[in-house]
């Protein structure tokens, strides 16, 4: 008898869980931030220049530049963002799971991430390859010298496979030191606990930038990976994906056509370029097609410039980090950026 | 229970399920068994549907594709070619290497600062109550953090050993080396191999199996050599002078191997960037180590303390009144009794151990957690595969760990006949 009964009531349970199961999907990203008033934008836990708070506590920095330019685009405001912190390891699922709504956290654009992991890049913001970071009273003037290092990696990211594909292929060993986060990595590299920094080129400059002696400190010339950082979301709302795309791309597609946050009142009143009129809202309704009103990207311009101006403001070459533009230049001055055509 | 309930079958009502003493039981165990299996089911469907939803499928194939990253502490084979279950494996190893030689440390700690505890000197009981209050009461995480950021900042870099006047020195005449990436101590190295026996998994030294097999049966021939003279012992009153010949027993063939192998010490020297030779142990293991074995050890004081406490005095004095001194009334009555009260606690301290190995990742030590939970998690973005194994996984050693000290108590708690 007891047999029975437990089975019934198994039966009984799993019927009514399954009716309960039923239960449809929410609103779309762009109405629940609507709804929320306030942009979740995942950045990392603190790489200068990139995404930290500055001395008021306000986050600053070239990925942070690209939520502000969000907010602001949907919002109204680029100061309606919460920032959530992530680090290499939390960073997909917090995605993943809709904690934040986008991720600007210099992640590079990968196929199994892209495919397997189920997000959606919206572009690259910086075009970056790995680099090493050594002390220059090592001696060390190539990355071909490397052989028997310590080398201290972030866990979780693509540096880690990059680093030892590149011994392998090159035939040395090393010991492999895994850290959290950029903080931790730089005081296990200052100590002398690893002999090498391993991390993209551009994050190698922001951490040097932040010592006390960065003139002892050298980033070898060898860069070992392709890394095109940017911006991604979660498969699911393709509406989503295009505007933080084109968020993107106005930011481009504004310093090419000479926009920038001094002069775009000027030109918001109407020019004799019609690509930038539409751009600018005053031809046409481009932000109509993905549910935004037609000065969505003046203001996504006006939170901290053209793509150019975030660049020279956060991570350029007048910055402590001084970065060149290099392979970040327009495609018309021989780099990658590229906007496609705002029509 | 079924012959009644036929019996009354003829006047059953509804309203008996909750006012017949003899079905309100019944009744009450379904309902909650319905609530509880409804719960069970509702959360295994939700799941399912979100993954859909998500487009992701539910598989762990990707424990045969190739890992692609390095281990720095690894007890069996593995290279970035090694795949993504055998990553699991290193960090499985890694997790039950350090859950065992904290768990030894934890239990020695304890039990002296336990004992201490409770002397009579004030100064050594104070600073044992100071010992317990301290590490007990602050989390194990920045105990962890604060002896490695001693371990590394307070050490010399393998660069100071350099040079012609260095500012560092090894130790113990030139043989080990105390640097901020680890320690180095010379290893054990043999001239002839006998090669290993491959198992699949991995691959087992025939020297190491060897040596084992000789210290094992040199143990046991000594157990059967002082049995033979307590034999004698009984039956004649004179017990046979057995000190040299149990160091014959223990040490000779033992030597005679080593001997035969080709045994010798590789003492690590300082080469290119790091020393190299020898064993390393790196900070990571030490300072993960030092930390749970202080930390746990300062609750096995208090699990001692609270066993010694639970004998009552008379035994005590009946051992004092026998002759014995303070320090064999110990070892002879007092822990052996106490051993009744301390094993239960003291599993639930190993599994502790056991789970808090996985705050390694905030030193970067290569346990489970970091290896399977950390890297393949991140790498192959199988989040719900990746936790479930790790779950299961934790579950099934603490289980074996509980087992095996459950066994241990049944053999020493109080025999009634």
């Amino acid at each position: 008898m007891k047999a029975t009964l437990f089975v019934g009531t198994l039966a009984a349970a799993a019927a009514v869980a399954g009716m309960a199961s039923a239960a449809s999907h929410g609103a779309s990203v762009l109405d629940q931030i609507k709804a929320r008033g306030e942009l979740n934008c995942g950045v990392s836990t603190g790489v200068n220049g990139f995404s930290a708070p500055d001395s008021a506590g306000e986050w600053q920095g070239f990925d942070v530049a690209v939520c502000r330019a969000v907010a602001a685009a949907v919002l109204g405001d680029p100061k309606k963002v919460k920032f959530v912190t992530t680090t290499g390891q939390t960073r997909f699922t917090a995605l993943a799971s809709g904690e934040i709504d986008m991720l600007a956290r210099n992640t590079t654009w990968t196929f199994s991430r892209d495919v397997d992991l189920k997000f959606t890049f919206a572009g690259v913001n910086y075009y970056d390859g790995q680099g090493f970071m050594v002390n220059k009273a090592l001696g060390v003037s190539s990355a071909k010298e490397l052989d028997g290092a310590t080398v201290c990696i972030q866990t979780g990211t693509t540096t880690e496979l990059n680093l030892a594909d590149y011994f392998k292929s090159n035939n040395m060993s090393y010991e492999p030191v895994p850290i959290e986060t950029n903080a931790e990595a730089q005081q296990q590299y200052l100590a002398g606990a690893c002999d090498v920094y391993t991390t993209d080129a551009s994050g190698l400059a922001a951490t040097r930038a932040t010592f006390a002696d960065p003139e002892n400190h050298i980033v070898l010339p060898e860069i070992i990976s392709k890394e095109p950082l940017g911006p991604l979301v979660a498969h699911g709302d393709d509406q989503w994906a295009d505007i933080v795309r084109w968020t993107m791309n106005a930011l481009v597609a504004a310093e090419e056509m000479g926009v920038t946050s001094a002069n775009i009142e000027e030109l918001s009143k109407g020019t004799n370029n019609p690509e930038m009129n539409r751009l600018l809202g005053t031809e046409g309704d481009l932000g109509a097609m993905f549910g935004l009103d037609a000065a969505w990207a003046k203001r996504a311009i006006m939170a901290g410039g053209n793509y150019g101006e975030i660049f020279a403001t956060n991570i350029g070459e007048s910055t402590p980090i001084g970065l060149a533009r290099g392979l970040n230049s327009q495609w018309t001055q021989g780099g990658l950026m590229y906007a496609p055509p705002f029509r | 229970m079924a012959t009644t309930s036929e019996n009354q079958a003829g006047s059953f009502r509804l309203g008996m399920l909750i006012y017949d003493t003899r079905y309100r039981s019944m009744t009450i165990q379904v309902v909650f068994m319905f609530l509880f299996m409804a719960g069970a089911v509702w959360l295994i469907d939700n799941t399912i549907t979100n993954l859909s939803a998500l487009g992701k499928d539910f598989n762990f194939g990707f424990l045969d594709v190739r890992a692609g990253y390095d281990i720095n502490q690894r007890l069996i084979e593995y290279t970035n070619d090694s795949s993504h279950g055998r990553a699991w494996a290193v960090g499985l190893l890694n997790t039950l290497l350090l859950a065992l030689f904290s768990c030894v440390t934890a239990t020695v700690i304890g039990v002296i600062a336990g004992v201490l505890r409770l002397s009579k000197n004030w100064i050594i009981s104070q600073l044992m109550n100071l010992y317990v209050e301290m590490f007990r009461n602050v989390p194990v995480l920045l105990w962890i953090v604060i002896i490695f950021a001693v371990l590394t900042e307070a050490t010399p870099a393998p660069n100071a050993f350099r040079g012609e006047n260095p500012t560092a020195s090894m130790l113990f005449f030139d043989t080990v080396a105390i640097t901020n990436r680890g320690v180095y101590v010379p290893g054990p190295l043999f001239t002839q191999s006998l090669g290993a026996i491959n198992l699949g998994v991995i691959s087992v030294s025939i020297n190491f199996l060897l040596i084992s097999a000789v210290v094992i049966g040199s143990i046991y021939a000594n157990i059967r050599l002082r049995r033979h003279a307590s034999a004698v012992q009984e039956a004649t009153g004179d017990r046979p002078v057995t000190w040299w010949k149990s160091l014959l027993i223990l040490f000779a063939p033992l030597i005679a191997v080593l001997a035969a192998l080709g045994f010798h010490l590789d003492y690590p020297t300082l080469q290119g960037f790091n020393f190299q030779g020898g064993s390393y142990m790196r900070n990571s293991f030490t300072a993960m180590w030092l930390a749970l074995s202080v930390y746990t050890g300062a609750f096995i004081a208090e699990n001692v303390r609270a066993g010694i406490l639970a004998i009552s005095k008379g035994q005590t004095e009946a051992a004092f009144a026998l002759g014995l001194r303070p320090n064999r009334t110990m070892n002879l009555v007092i822990l052996p009794q106490a051993l009744r009260v301390i094993i239960p606690p003291l599993i639930s301290q190993y599994l502790n151990i056991t789970k808090n190995t996985s705050l390694g990742i905030a030193v970067g030590y290569m346990d489970m957690r970091s290896t399977l939970g950390g890297i393949t998690l991140n790498q192959t973005g199988r989040e719900l595969e990746c936790m479930l194994l790790l779950m299961v996984t934790y579950l099934t050693a603490s289980l074996i760990i509980s087992g095996a000290m459950n066994v241990y108590n049944n053999s020493v708690k109080l025999k009634e006949r």
